[in-house]
């Protein structure tokens, strides 16, 4: 498979692992934030924590759309699906994520119209194969996503189409590395920069991070030798004791971003004031809502939003693992009342939720896991 | 008279497509409501066949319930599966199939094209696995209550000599052999049913596995183990049920693993593991070390066996888990498919 | 958010849609080259594909560029042991006192 096969070449991973050993101080422990979801599962995957020294923590960051959806944003999204004639229509990451009153796939066993859409495109074509219903199309996700959103609302108006909506959910990934580095209780050496989300953003928005906060940002792609590429240069940074931010994934990424898609979202969406996350509590400026001129393909000023706040139980600690404060492992629900059949937070849905990635792939000892043999176990 | 029923630890409160998936909610339906129910509280591990012994002779007998959407895709229709699945089930089991016997469910409306296509189907595909279909039955039941029709079949066989399979004889040490490439039916499905909008040039794979199985027994039948055809839920499905039954750990090499180009692809734009994708022309072996290369060859020697693999050993650890490890040294554990796999874009 | 892949496109529509037909390892899906506007792929140029859209196009000279550094990776490394193989070090100690 082309752009995918040659970086996941064995021989150059192992040299990479060879490089990052090399570079390893073996008396200091460092600290690495994998900001993206996708980064998180990608490392799972492949098994990467099993090739790196004992010394590099990879952390979990927030950036998984799906885990910082509060519960009352989805139970808001079913509350339009539960009206007469409404396909509700998502992605396949939405589908299990429950509500109060189940998931998308719960309601869809109890009668609801609910549809698996790849693209918000699709969403259209179901909009203008069933003119007798209205398709609501929940949208998710980073940057990476919105100017799809964006450009499929712009469409929905050209053409007019009356039987279409969208309930906006997409959320920007600046404000949520802000509250990581906020934090009080967070302490980390550098990050993995998103690699997606900076095809549209470029690389520019990341360099607070390094300027003012004095760490290596490096943007990462999503293959083994991508993550490993990324730990190398972010190694030679904290070596020459430097922060900038660097770009590994040049292939894709430009460093200005794609200003198409940027003036699509522009066009289409604005800031909300502030919109809560899951676990990061309100953050002002971080979500994106429909603009007045697009309000007719706006669902939550076509239907009677409730507007339903959820508390996540107190024994989860969702906040806590998205922040990176702790382990999946050391939340109290983790596999036992929290686990990706019964999910009690979304960080054990979505797949690249830390807790399901953690839960999934990790290498499970027999043995019961106390939070002392926690260092060897994550 | 003995209390037969066992207690029921099913719990939840009504039936989702998940139950019905092949992975851990079917297993806890099947577990905690209809083994204690129907099969006694001292029932072992349940397999895709019962042997049962009359008047002195073990014999084989299955059942398989088919619902597919749509009902004819590339490669074939709900008619082959239905033969094909009940064979196979069997022959993993170590027994040929002999007769087996058909029930419809047909929906009123259901266009009499349709259901002729299947029959026919349904006769060449017996015909082919050289099976005799001895009897039915059929129910035919409002518009909207059948999605066309729904197939079930019971199949009876004869056992094969030379072969004794249970997930207890297996040891670490012992290889996994998978006899093709997977992932080419439930892609297929997922293609077919058309609301992806996915194009690709891909066919099921359902096929009778029984002359490769009877290949395999001939060439290595005191070293096969364990048998099992991964449809619902995958490899990763009947490897984990294996690894609970056996107590042992399954290790897996990525790079082994057959599997075709569009397959892969596929699974990579929709992000999805191959491993839980079903199969319904494929089985696994599980085959003592000094004869699996033997195995192996078997199969590759025999017709539609070419492709055949030794993907996986069995090791003391990790116990009762499956784990897939690659060719630089990673490693990610592979657990039971949990509902329907559906497609992500994060 | 993150799962993108790269496809090759095989066939671009002549009409205002805006899209492609993208190969990748022989699945076909009709993608969205909206967001490319101002960089208009061609036939046989790779696209990063994202929820049916195409997000970039894929610098083959860049994948190559990157592949180079990570086979020189250790190169360097080996380069200095070998100098170091043919006792040049006291060489170096002195010049740094």
């Amino acid at each position: 498979m082309k752009f995918v096969d040659e970086f996941r070449n064995p021989e150059l991973i192992m040299k990479t692992t060879e490089e990052i050993r090399r570079l390893t101080d073996p008396l200091r422990h460092y600290r690495v934030m994998e900001v993206c979801g996708g980064h998180t599962h990608a490392i799972y995957r492949f098994g990467l924590k099993d090739v790196l020294p004992e010394n590099i923590d990879l952390i979990h960051g927030p950036g998984c759309p799906v885990c910082v959806l509060p519960m009352g944003r989805i139970d808001d999204g079913l509350s339009i699906a539960a009206q007469p004639n409404v396909i509700f229509a998502a992605f396949g990451d939405m589908m299990r994520v429950p509500g109060a009153h189940g998931s998308p796939l719960e309601h869809k066993a109890r009668g609801a119209d609910v549809r698996i859409v790849y693209s918000p495109t699709d969403a259209i074509k179901l909009a203008k194969a069933n003119p007798d219903k209205h398709v609501m199309f929940f949208a998710i996700g980073f940057e990476t996503t919105a100017p799809s959103t964006a450009l499929t609302l712009q469409r929905a108006k050209a053409e007019g189409l009356q039987n279409f909506s969208v309930f906006c959910n997409h959320v920007t990934i600046i404000p949520a590395i802000r509250a990581i580095l906020d934090s009080p209780d967070m302490r980390l050496d550098g990050f993995i920069g998103p690699g997606h989300c900076s095809t549209v953003i470029g690389c520019r928005p990341y360099e607070w991070i390094a300027s003012d906060e004095g760490k290596p940002i490096v943007v990462c792609g999503f293959e083994p030798l991508d993550l490993l590429q990324s730990i190398v240069m972010l190694l030679r940074q904290l070596k020459n004791v430097e922060a900038k931010v660097e770009n590994q994934y040049k292939r894709v990424v430009p460093w200005e971003g794609n200003r198409a898609a940027l003036k699509a979202m522009n066009e289409v969406f604005q800031l909300r004031p502030y919109f809560e996350w899951r676990g990061l509590g309100f953050i002002s400026q971080s979500a994106l809502r429909i603009r007045d001129s697009y309000a007719q393909w706006d669902a939550e000023r076509r239907f009677n939003v409730p507007g339903i706040r959820i508390t996540d139980p107190k024994a989860a600690q969702c906040g806590e693992v998205l922040k990176g404060v702790l382990k999946p492992a050391q939340c109290k629900l983790f596999a036992q009342e929290c686990t990706p059949e019964s999910p009690v937070g979304a960080l054990m849905v979505s797949s690249e939720g830390s807790c399901a990635a953690f839960y999934n792939y990790q290498h499970r000892k027999p043995v019961t896991i106390s939070n002392a043999n926690l260092a060897s176990v994550v | 008279m003995e209390n037969f029923a066992g207690k029921v630890r099913f719990r939840e409160s009504q039936i989702e497509m998940a139950h019905g998936a092949g992975g851990k909610a079917s297993r806890r339906l099947v577990e905690g409501l209809f083994a204690p129910l129907l099969f006694g509280s001292n029932s072992g591990p349940l397999g895709d066949a019962a042997h049962i012994q009359i008047n002195g002779t073990r014999i084989a007998m299955t059942t398989d319930s088919f619902v597919v959407k749509p009902l004819s895709f590339p490669g074939g229709s709900i008619g082959e599966l239905a033969i094909n699945g009940t064979v196979n089930d069997l022959a993993v089991s170590g027994a040929k199939a002999e007769a087996i016997v058909v029930t419809f469910v047909l929906e009123a409306g259901l266009p009499t094209v349709i259901l002729e296509a299947e029959v026919r189907a349904m006769g060449k595909a017996a015909h082919q696995a050289e099976v005799v279909i001895a009897g039915g039955d059929t129910k035919v039941v409002e518009h909207g209550k059948a999605d066309n029709m729904y197939i079930t079949t019971t199949g009876i066989g004869r056992l094969i000599p030379g072969v004794t399979v249970s997930a207890s004889s297996v040891q670490p040490g012992d290889k996994v052999l998978l006899s093709g490439p997977i992932g080419d039916h439930g892609i297929t499905i997922l293609l077919a049913r058309g609301e992806l909008d996915l194009e690709a040039e891909l066919r099921s794979d359902t096929r009778s596995v029984l002359p490769l199985v009877q290949a395999l027994v001939r060439a290595a039948g005191p070293g096969v183990r364990w048998m099992r055809d991964p449809t619902r839920g995958g490899v990763a499905t009947s490897l984990n049920e294996l690894a609970r039954d056996c107590g042992h750990g399954i290790v897996l090499f990525e790079e082994k693993i057959p599997l075709r180009d569009t397959v892969r692809g596929a699974c990579e734009l929709l992000g999805l593991d191959p491993l839980h994708i079903a199969n319904e022309g494929q089985f696994l072996a599980i085959v003592s070390a000094d004869l699996a290369e033997t195995a192996l060859q078997a199969l590759r020697e025999a017709p539609g066996g070419s492709e055949a693999e030794i993907i996986g050993e069995i090791r003391e650890q990790p116990a009762s888990a499956v784990l897939v490890t690659t060719l630089y040294g990673g490693m990610r554990l592979v657990d039971m498919l949990v509902g329907d796999p559906l497609p992500r874009i994060c | 958010m993150c799962l993108a892949i790269p496809g090759k496109i095989i066939e671009i529509t002549a009409d205002a849609t805006h899209s492609a037909l993208v190969d990748v390892m022989g699945v076909r899906r009709r993608v969205d080259l909206g967001l490319l506007q101002e960089d208009k792929p061609r036939m046989g140029d790779w696209v990063l594909i994202h929820v049916g859209f195409a997000m970039s196009k894929i610098s083959e000279a860049d994948a190559l560029d990157q592949m180079h550094t990570l086979q020189m990776l250790g190169e360097s490394e080996a380069a200095m042991e070998e100098v170091r193989g043919y006792g040049l070090e006291d060489v170096e100690q002195k010049r740094i006192t």
